[in-house]
């Protein structure tokens, strides 16, 4: 039952941070459609291998769509032209015979490339370390009863903390903005009881540390959230907003 | 100043500003609906609007909300193009939820601006300025005259229209964002509302604009009464 395609990968190659990158186009014959996207990219780094040339870096881990590890800005969309997927989950089935497909790592200042496809995420870990945690001893899991949450809220937070951190919103946005990432870091914790004693801190620790790496300020072109692979929702940027004027008033 | 240094900040700068906009030229549309009832009331309107010092005051604030709007956009926008790097995207594409205005909110503000600067020119140049520094002030029903009686000016004003429609459909939702006034449900009523508050006042002037063009050109120009 199974289809094979042949496609031409134009992928972005950069040997170190400073040195000029340029596209290089390979050809791939004969790829059965329900290879990954990144076991295609395997298929080519071996024939590189096998021809003594660099094989291609790029970041990957758990290849089920839950580490945020993979990247790739595949044919003008972060993650590829399937919606609600990482690249991991991507398939060769989206992309026609004879097609020619870009590959290219994030763009983002604040995201500089370490080497091809691979880019520096460090900043995201920057600001979840400004922030992004509860700092009182939680103890032990209480009864469910004990502290009575909404299951509303309950369900907005944990849509909120499916945020893998891949990067995904940044390099989607035509202002190279973090604001979807950190509404969703803020929103898990700001959204329930155990968050909200130092919601106020949180949120202006993080915004600060985001403003600080060189993130663009965020115009509300809603392009993160279309991107994004774990459907982080756009409502959780108004959330991030109020609450941050909100800890700012207040002060 | 928070207002300043904050990203969400500067952002709540652009929202306010924007909305003051958007509500002075609400009112705007609502005045001119007076020149095309009557003229004689359009004056008595000019009169009150004059070089009082309450109407100084409000050019004053007015003025004010423009300036630091355009300058917030220009500071953001460069902002934005340096988080964004010095590699471009070879290939981009535009998800189907994101607005075209959205992505273009610069450029349809510099169409704004030089549509302002021009209707700056053609009223306020000729009645509230020679009434402050003196000199030969128009009145009402003469600006109008001396600006509709071109036939240039309608298809410059509509374009001038169609970018502001377009401006106002992603920042009137866009305000309420950045100010934090919103979440699931009220995203799509937002948008709604800022759809058909963009559509009305724009549709508003643009009426206004053709029914005294007819009115002045038709005087100047017969060829285009004959048209009509």
């Amino acid at each position: 039952m199974e289809n094979s395609i042949s496609v031409k990968l134009k992928v972005w190659r950069q040997a170190n941070p400073k040195a000029q990158g340029e596209f290089v186009t390979y050809e791939l014959q004969d790829i059965p459609t329900d290879t990954s996207f990144l076991e295609t990219l395997d298929i080519l780094n071996e024939q590189l291998v096998e021809r003594g040339e660099e094989p291609i870096a790029f970041d990957h881990d758990c290849r089920e769509g839950i580490c945020g590890m993979c990247s790739l800005y595949i044919n003008g969309h972060p993650h590829g032209p399937a919606t609600g997927a990482t690249t991991c989950q991507l398939y060769m089935r989206r992309f026609k015979d004879g097609e020619t497909i870009t590959v290219e790592p994030w763009r983002s200042a604040a995201f500089p490339v370490i080497k091809d496809l691979m880019v520096d995420r460090n900043a995201f870990d920057k600001i979840q370390q400004a922030g992004g945690y509860v700092s009182f001893n939680t103890g032990g899991a209480q009864d469910a009863n004990a502290i009575p949450i909404s299951k509303v809220d309950a369900d907005e937070a944990m849509d909120s903390a499916s945020c893998i951190g891949c990067g995904a919103c940044v390099a989607a946005c035509k202002n190279g903005s973090a604001m979807l990432f950190v509404s969703a870091k803020v929103s898990q914790f700001a959204l329930l009881p155990q968050g909200k004693a130092e919601a106020k801190k949180r949120v202006k620790a993080m915004l600060q540390k985001m403003d600080e790496l060189g993130f663009g300020n965020c115009t509300n072109t809603g392009a993160c959230a279309a991107e994004c692979p774990k459907n982080i929702k756009l409502s959780n940027i108004a959330r991030l907003n109020r609450e941050y004027i909100c800890a700012k008033c207040s002060d | 100043m928070w207002l300043f240094k904050s990203s969400v900040g500067r952002k709540v700068v652009m929202s306010v500003t924007g909305l003051f906009l958007i509500l002075f030229l609400t009112f705007h549309a609502l005045m001119n609906a007076v020149a095309v009832l009557s003229l004689d009331a359009y004056e008595a309107v000019c009169e009150f609007l004059g070089a009082n010092w309450y109407a100084l005051l409000g050019t004053l604030v007015l003025a004010a909300g423009f300036v630091i709007h355009i300058i917030f956009a220009f500071w953001l926008t460069l902002q934005n193009r340096s988080a964004r790097g010095n590699d471009r995207y070879a290939v981009t594409a535009r998800p189907k939820s994101v607005e075209w205005a959205s992505q273009n909110m610069l450029v349809l503000g510099i169409i704004v601006l030089c549509f302002l600067v021009l209707h700056l020119f053609q009223f306020w140049a000729k009645m509230q300025l020679p009434e402050i520094t003196g000199g030969d002030v128009y009145s009402g029903s003469q600006a109008l005259e001396a600006t509709f009686s071109q036939p240039w000016v309608l298809p410059v004003y509509l374009i001038g229209f169609c970018a502001i429609w377009f401006h106002i459909t992603h920042g009137f939702w866009s305000a309420f964002q950045s100010l934090g006034a919103n979440n699931d449900k009220w995203l799509c009523r937002w948008k709604c509302i800022g759809w058909w508050w963009a559509t009305i006042v724009m549709l508003l002037f643009a009426v206004e604009a053709i029914a005294l063009t007819i009115k002045f050109a038709t005087d100047s120009c017969p060829c285009i009464g004959e048209l009509i």
